[in-house]
């Protein structure tokens, strides 16, 4: 399978504009970013994608064994990048995938030339002086979250939901059409998502690098951004006058803004 | 009359109080997800007072933190996309520090010009609902976890029907695949090289008609008693009559099989010489160093274990430098090209064949490897090749 499929690459905006990579998180695929798409494609070469297991990303690719890491999703960003021949790239990481993106430009940034973390936590844990914001015991409540809600999935809306609708007329009974996700899937990524610890990887970053927050964010506290601005060398800090974890949905124009103000001409 | 009037009176008063007593909770929040009206009933079932929640409180204040985290990764941007969600289960945090199991439907309310203004959200009690539906959670993990240990024996057992690795042949390549159709079922496919006496091979390769565990323990008696009439008598065709005789007396399950069995002999100055028998079994193809490709026919031989004697139909085939020799199942010409249900057949397996001729045991099976996974395999399939 190639890489157009496995990851369900969709590349929008005109053809010899500066590249930009927009990386989905935790709970959702790469519709996550529809409101900041038509702004960004105006002057970029918009490329989006989805994590394998995550929307129409090829199920099959997925195992338990290798997407229990995010070394594995950041290796995939690197297999993209490379096999779609993309230079000079802004890689935009929201959420986890700020973490993912940390992780593969740190382990090869020759095709990127800039790195954007929108609302990025390295770590989800509180350690001693470090509030990440959670404990192991709130992570074990996301998942008993996620079960609760495992029985809106069933193997009859499987196909549609990953994208092979031999049953298309089944695709009309689905009232979350978006974001669907297998629930042994979400448990994994859930996991390597709010288990791992990759502060000491920021420091890594080469990259000219931008973080974004949010005003208030249940997700990553300020102070989280914070930490994140002051470990990368040299990075900026913006906070956006916006509330949530997904600025990108809640305040998409200053969002799409602060990114090309970024990214430039 | 007098009746409906005190109806109509009763439904009077309606609106305010459906609202704030309504069987269930209702809140309304901004975007932000601040909390500007809450009904009384959600208010009794938080233990809280409106002056504690209004414009103090966002939605995510009342859930576990777990629920907050899900809410903040799944519920909030799935509202934004679509404007609506329904049936949701979230955990509410009330005052005393209880926990309450609930459903969430939300909708978003907009203006006229499509621009969002509130979320509207019921609450729905769903302490009996999720007792059941965790029980229901509990019978579906207890049958994935079967599942998992279903296709687990299956693979075990598969693996104890063909050979672990394949044996290095002096002179020779050989490679196999064994394409299983069914993850939690076992086949009844099968195939071997061994060693006998003097520096000659036996291979086979065959299948047993019908899955599961009894068509295995078939396929295990057929394998032993192939390799053990061999050692015996190694001329093909009295190893496949050996073997009609032991699956013909196999009373307590009785089944057939077909198998082409050879006997590799090396010639003396490179090459080598296969001689086959086939009971009932598809054509082995010959692909050759020249890039050629043709069946090598064993017409006639009859299905193993049926009847008290069989015909067994023989060919010899000599291979020189560069030739590669496939022996397959029925499972590989009767896969589905594409929806419309046409099976490959023997002629596009020519086609493949004289497509990848001249080749070796090792590219040959990788090419057959790539082409079964662009088909719709339904049955079973093994194959083994060998080249000079």
């Amino acid at each position: 399978v190639d890489v157009v499929s496995r990851y369900n690459v969709v590349v929008t905006g005109p053809a010899d504009a500066p590249v930009v990579v927009l990386a989905h998180g935790f709970g959702c695929d790469q519709n996550l970013w529809r409101l900041v798409v038509p702004r960004l494609a105006r002057d970029y070469r918009v490329v989006l994608f989805d994590h394998v297991g995550a929307g129409r990303s090829d199920v099959a690719a997925w195992s338990a064994d290798r997407y229990s890491s995010l070394g594995s999703y950041a290796d995939d960003v690197l297999t993209l990048v490379r096999e779609l021949d993309l230079h000079e790239v802004t890689l935009v990481g929201h959420s986890v995938s700020a973490s993912i993106a940390v992780l593969a430009v740190a382990e090869d940034s020759s095709r990127f030339a800039k790195l954007v973390l929108l609302t990025p936590s390295p770590c989800f844990l509180d350690d001693g002086d470090y509030h990440g914001g959670f404990s192991v015991a709130d992570i074990e409540e996301l998942l008993e979250s996620l079960d609760s809600n495992y029985l809106g999935w069933s193997a009859t809306m499987a196909p549609v939901i990953m994208g092979n609708p031999d049953r298309p007329e089944l695709g009309d009974e689905l009232t979350n059409t978006f974001c669907r996700m297998d629930p042994e899937i979400a448990r994994v990524f859930a996991r390597a998502t709010f288990l791992s610890d990759n502060r000491a990887d920021l420091a890594q970053v080469t990259v000219p690098t931008l973080v974004v927050q949010t005003a208030e964010d249940a997700i990553a506290p300020r102070e989280v951004g914070e930490f994140v601005r002051d470990q990368i060398p040299g990075s900026e800090l913006v906070t956006l006058d916006a509330v949530g974890h997904c600025p990108q949905l809640s305040a998409p124009e200053p969002t799409a803004a602060v990114i090309a103000c970024f990214v430039g001409p | 009359v007098t009746d409906d009037r005190e109806l109509d009176a009763l439904l009077d008063d309606s609106a305010e109080d459906l609202y704030e007593h309504a069987p269930c909770g209702y809140l309304s929040t901004t975007l932000d997800g601040r909390i500007v009206k809450i009904n009384q009933t959600l208010l009794g079932w938080l233990g809280r007072t409106r002056a504690e929640v209004v414009d103090r409180s966002r939605f995510t204040d009342l859930l576990t933190v777990g629920g907050r985290l899900y809410h903040e990764t799944h519920f909030a941007p799935l509202l934004r996309m679509q404007d609506s969600l329904s049936g949701v289960a979230l955990e509410l945090r009330t005052a005393s520090g209880g926990r309450l199991p609930v459903l969430v439907t939300s909708v978003v309310k907009k203006d006229s010009a499509g621009e969002p203004l509130l979320i509207r959200t019921t609450v729905f009690d769903a302490r009996d609902r999720r007792a059941y539906e965790e029980e229901l959670l509990r019978a579906r993990r207890a049958a994935e976890r079967e599942q998992t240990r279903v296709t687990e024996l299956a693979r075990t057992l598969q693996r104890t029907l063909l050979p672990p690795v394949l044996p290095d042949v002096p002179g020779l390549s050989v490679a196999a695949h064994y394409h299983p159709a069914s993850a939690d079922q076992v086949g009844g496919d099968f195939y071997d090289v061994f060693p006998l006496a003097g520096d000659r091979w036996g291979v086979f390769v065959g299948d047993v008609c019908g899955k599961g565990a009894a068509a295995a323990a078939f396929t295990s008696l057929t394998r032993y008693t192939l390799r053990s009439a061999a050692v015996y008598d190694d001329d093909p065709v009295v190893v496949l009559r050996n073997l009609n005789s032991v699956l013909h007396q196999e009373r307590r399950d009785p089944r057939f099989c077909t198998v082409v069995f050879g006997i590799l002999t090396p010639a003396p100055h490179g090459g080598c010489t296969v001689t086959l028998a086939s009971g009932g079994h598809p054509p082995a193809l010959l692909l050759g160093a020249d890039g050629s490709a043709s069946y090598q026919h064993t017409a006639g031989g009859q299905l193993l274990g049926m009847l008290p004697s069989v015909r067994i139909a023989t060919t010899t085939v000599h291979m020189t430098k560069g030739d590669t020799l496939l022996l397959y199942t029925d499972g590989l010409t009767e896969a589905r090209v594409d929806a419309s249900r046409t099976r490959l057949g023997e002629d596009a397996l020519l086609d493949f064949a004289q497509a990848h001729a001249p080749t070796t045991a090792d590219k040959l099976i990788a090419d057959l490897t790539r082409l079964l996974s662009t088909l719709r395999v339904e049955d079973d399939v093994a194959a083994l090749s060998i080249s000079t």
